[in-house]
């Protein structure tokens, strides 16, 4: 049988009622965190000795079926060091808009796991720099295609679904500047700036 | 060699080696020629988006050799290619990309729908999956299966051989070019709709109004 995370007592400690509640399921900590003072805790995870959850393996979301219920996104940590992990969750009152706040500056790996989440579920994460669609296209209209209220196939019509997506002009969003190779340019190794300086793209014009 | 120079016919039952006539020519007709060359040279353009791909893969190493029909270099250039395989299921993504691929397809060109995915949607009947790839090019043969075995794939390219050796260089129409028209659509979109309506016990997809 495995025990409850010791990092649960801690928290408890440090944030007490912003620790909702918690429990273990399938060897797993869950810890419910409230939504003022996730980030709070998130940070306070990463960084404080003892707890060093260093890596963001995921952040997802989970729908339920009943509606009254509050959709939740799931902070899945790591502690590289320790080889910990740690669940994190908070509810988002699906009357109210869905806005937590981005852990992009605390995990850098937040960056497409926070856009996934905004593609599929509509929850928006203020502060994210860069909030877009990632697995649908940019000017996908349908909606939320995880949310339980999505039917399976969709809207509209296939003939509509088809022809808009024949409309999308796929060059326009991907290309290095969608890799951001520019903004990382300085941060490349020596040999692999000089290969890009020679490029043909020639995006360091 | 001593073959029967038809042109002779049969009024002094006079055999004519073809060495005496010339020792290069033979007749024929143009489309027959023209039908054995493209058929027998078909470079397949391979689109591999899933599963299928694999397959695709294993029918062109050394095992089940494509080499043996003439398609041993694959084209992954559009515009050096005849046959443009979709090995795979296509999600709407990529849609506009199979779309621009095609049209850079110079004529003659075929397409092969590889797999249930490619041609029906398959299993993934759902938001982000075109329901058959003939919704977005036209398509020449369509083989069944999830994955098709090698053998059927070639089976399918070996329809393919005996379609364009039924086709006639006189028939212009066949090398029309199926443009997306002002609709957005290369078909009414009620074809689309029609051509992606679920099968079995699913429920009715909304229609175009
Ligand atoms: S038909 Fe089957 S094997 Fe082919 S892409 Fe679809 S799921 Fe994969």
């Amino acid at each position: 049988m495995s025990s409850i995370s010791p990092s649960v007592a801690a928290l408890r400690s440090q944030f007490g009622a912003a620790i909702e509640r918690h429990l273990i399921s399938s060897a797993q900590t869950i810890v419910y965190v409230s939504r003022d003072r996730l980030h709070d805790v998130l940070a306070w995870l990463k960084d404080s000795p003892g707890q060093d959850f260093n890596y963001l393996t995921d952040v997802t979301a989970v729908d339920y079926r009943d509606p009254e219920r509050p959709l939740e996104v799931v902070y899945q940590l790591r502690s590289l060091g320790r080889r910990a992990d740690l669940r994190i969750k908070v509810a988002l009152d699906k009357r109210a808009p869905l806005e937590v706040r981005t852990v992009y500056d605390l995990w850098r790996g937040a960056d497409w796991l926070e856009r996934e989440v905004f593609d599929m579920f509509g929850v928006s994460f203020t502060g994210h720099p860069d909030l877009r669609r990632i697995l649908m296209w940019e000017t996908y209209a349908e909606g939320y295609p995880l949310r339980k209220d999505f039917p399976l196939r969709g809207h509209f019509s296939r003939a509509e679904q088809t022809r808009q997506a024949l409309a999308a002009n796929p060059e326009a969003h991907y290309s290095l500047e969608e890799l951001s190779m520019a903004e990382a340019y300085g941060e490349l190794p020596q040999d692999m700036q000089e290969r890009l300086a020679r490029g043909e793209r020639g995006f360091l014009k | 060699m001593g073959l029967t120079n038809p042109a002779a016919g049969n009024a002094e039952d006079e055999v004519t080696t073809v060495s005496a006539v010339s020792p290069n020519w033979v007749t024929t007709r143009l489309d027959f020629l023209t039908n054995w060359a493209r058929s027998n040279s078909l470079w397949p353009m391979p689109f591999g988006t899933a599963c299928c791909a694999i397959e695709f893969m294993a029918t062109a190493a050394s095992r089940f050799d494509l080499a043996r029909f003439g398609m041993e270099r694959m084209s992954f250039s559009p515009r050096q290619a005849d046959v443009l395989i979709c090995a795979g299921r296509l999600p709407f993504k990529l849609a506009p990309v199979i779309r621009r691929i095609w049209d850079q397809m110079p004529q003659p060109k075929w397409a092969i729908s590889m797999g249930a995915c490619a041609s029906t949607g398959g299993i993934f009947d759902n938001y982000s999956m075109v329901q058959g790839i003939d919704t977005i090019i036209p398509v020449d043969v369509y083989v069944p299966g999830c994955p098709p075995r090698p053998e059927g794939l070639m089976y399918g390219i070996l329809l393919l051989q005996k379609k364009i050796k039924g086709e006639t260089i006189a028939d212009d129409t066949l090398r029309d070019e199926k443009l997306v028209g002002p609709s957005g659509l290369f078909l009414p979109p009620h074809r689309v709709d029609e051509l992606s309506e679920p099968f079995g016990n699913s429920v009715q997809q909304t229609r175009s109004s």
